[in-house]
């Protein structure tokens, strides 16, 4: 048991072992942990999305618009000019809505609120909205994406 | 009598019964003033088990998905026979559970039951205390009802604002980028399969080492006695106190399911505006209302980071009390675990009432 060598081999294998080990660990743990993160899905990149007629939507009133899986929402204001916003607030991404009596953008969750430009005013969102361009042709209602 | 003394007698014979009846009954528990808060432990337990036959009933009609979640619990609470009945106690048993692990963690950390030599059930019951907040905060998104939906985006939201590892956990928890029907079979997963688990594991040893080395005197009273303190066996005198207070239990329960049904609310929808009143529940309300009322920004940081880092190193120190209050272990008296502690329940207490005033 004093022989040298044997302390060495001792050390190979101990090594070896371990190595291996290791890699067992790895070859379980790698796959289980990929296997854990959502993949990536096709999503179909949206640019633009008909959001109805002017006629559908009352003066002084918004609505939540698909676009693509975002949440948008679309405001007829009372002076008639039409704006949208991403409806995400940038606080803890509640769904805002339009509040007709305070004629601002509103998030129940926290109570925080946004003028009909966007901007965080009061409240703890931390950021505007991001605005989404509205064009009317022939009475209907397209939302895009500001390049 | 005959027979179940001859039906003992049997199972005796091969396993050595009576080995474990003298390990049951080795345990003594004190009596002096504050005993009582030795039943909430028991009761904590108790509930447990009503969650886990409770959870398994709903668990023959629930369906996990975002489609069938919500028409699947309405179907539990119209058309099954006393559905609405198991729903309601797994709903208001969830929150006594809560109530009582709570009670049970703060009367050990007041009369410093965690001090050497135990540490282990000490951690072992923060660990299970944790996972009971986690029980509820995945329980609580299975309806796919509004209110759950958004407390579930607001609240995965926060997890992702930790420094550095955020993202990562808040697309584990996610299953994806928003809250989605796969988040919701995340949760499922979670709270029927891997908590339950989890939570059995940790609980046999806590209650294998309450068993083996006995209950703990407060160190006051362990001090000023002379003569041996007062003692009751566990078994079966405490454990017949302990189901008797079960009982009482199971009557507040029955009364809260019955009369207070859990309420359903209207289906999860992505594209419809958070509605008014989306709060957390009650068990979260303290550390959401201190997220509200810090500043957007402190020094350098955000003001809702550094809240939550304050949140995990508290919790963390909590977690580790036993091994830093030197004194406790020596047998001496700490004046500043009573001051924390005492801090730490008035908090709780102040911004919980002040999260439901505004
Ligand atoms: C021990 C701690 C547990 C807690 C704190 C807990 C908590 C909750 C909560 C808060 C809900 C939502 C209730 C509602 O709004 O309807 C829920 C639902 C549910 N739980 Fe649990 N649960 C626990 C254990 C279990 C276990 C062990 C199982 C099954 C093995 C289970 C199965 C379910 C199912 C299927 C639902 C959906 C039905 C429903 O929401 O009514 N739970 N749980
Ligand atoms: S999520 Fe909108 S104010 Fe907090």
């Amino acid at each position: 048991m004093d022989h040298p060598e044997s302390g060495n081999k001792r050390d190979f294998l101990k090594w070896v072992l371990g190595s291996a080990a290791v890699a067992w660990l790895g070859a379980v743990l790698y796959p289980i942990s990929a296997y854990l993160k959502p993949p990536k899905q096709g999503e179909v990149e949206v640019s633009s999305v008909k959001a109805g007629k002017v006629t559908d939507i009352e003066k002084d009133s918004g609505v939540i618009v698909r676009f693509g899986n975002k949440p948008v929402i679309l405001i007829h204001k009372a002076t008639g000019e039409f704006r949208a916003f991403s409806a995400t607030c940038t606080h803890l991404d509640c769904t805002v809505q339009y509040k007709k009596d305070l004629g601002m953008i509103w998030c129940a969750c926290h109570n925080g609120k946004y003028d009909l430009n966007g901007r965080n005013v009061s409240g703890p969102p931390p950021k505007p909205l991001d605005e989404y361009k509205v064009v009317i042709k022939d009475g209907e209602i397209l939302i895009s994406k500001i390049a | 009598m005959k027979l179940t003394k001859k039906l003992y007698n049997w199972v005796n014979e091969r396993v050595q019964l009576d080995d474990l009846v003298k390990f049951m009954g080795k345990k003594y528990v004190p009596i002096h003033s504050h005993s009582v808060w030795y039943y909430f432990g028991g009761v904590s337990l108790f509930l447990f088990i009503i969650q886990v036959v409770t959870g398994i009933l709903l668990l023959l009609y629930y369906k996990g998905s975002e489609d069938l979640a919500f028409e699947s619990i309405h179907f539990i609470m119209s058309k099954v026979q006393f559905g609405w009945l198991i729903r309601s106690v797994h709903s208001w048993a969830a929150n006594l559970f809560v109530f009582a692990a709570f009670i049970h963690m703060f009367s050990v950390y007041f009369t410093k039951a965690y001090r050497k030599p135990r540490e282990i059930t000490w951690v072992t019951g923060m660990l299970m205390l944790f996972l009971a907040l986690g029980f509820g905060f995945s329980g609580y998104l299975l309806p796919w009802n509004e209110l759950a939906f958004f407390a579930t985006k607001v609240g995965t939201d926060i997890a992702g604002a930790v420094p550095v590892i955020g993202d990562a956990v808040m697309l584990f928890l996610r299953g994806g980028e928003n809250v989605t029907g796969a988040t919701l079979s995340r949760f499922f997963g979670l709270h029927v399969a891997v908590f339950p688990g989890i939570f059995t594991v940790l609980l046999f040893v806590h209650l294998l080492l309450v068993q083996r080395q006995g209950m703990s005197e407060p160190l006051g009273i362990e001090k000023s006695q002379v003569a041996p303190p007062k003692t009751m066996p566990f078994f079966p005198n405490f454990l017949l106190r302990d189901v008797l207070f079960w009982l009482i239990v199971l009557n507040i329960l029955a009364i809260l399911a019955v009369f207070f049904p859990w309420e359903l609310g209207k289906k999860a929808d992505a594209f419809a505006s958070a509605p008014e009143g989306i709060r957390p529940e009650w068990y979260f309300m303290f550390m959401f209302q201190t997220l509200k009322m810090l500043p957007a920004h402190l020094w350098i940081i955000e003001g809702e980071v550094f809240g939550i880092l304050m949140f995990g190193l508290a919790g963390l120190l909590w977690m580790l009390v036993p091994f830093w209050d030197r004194k406790s272990s020596q047998g001496l008296e700490n004046k500043f675990i009573n001051y924390a502690g005492i801090f730490a329940v008035a908090y709780i207490l102040f911004c919980t009432i002040l999260g439901y005033l505004v």
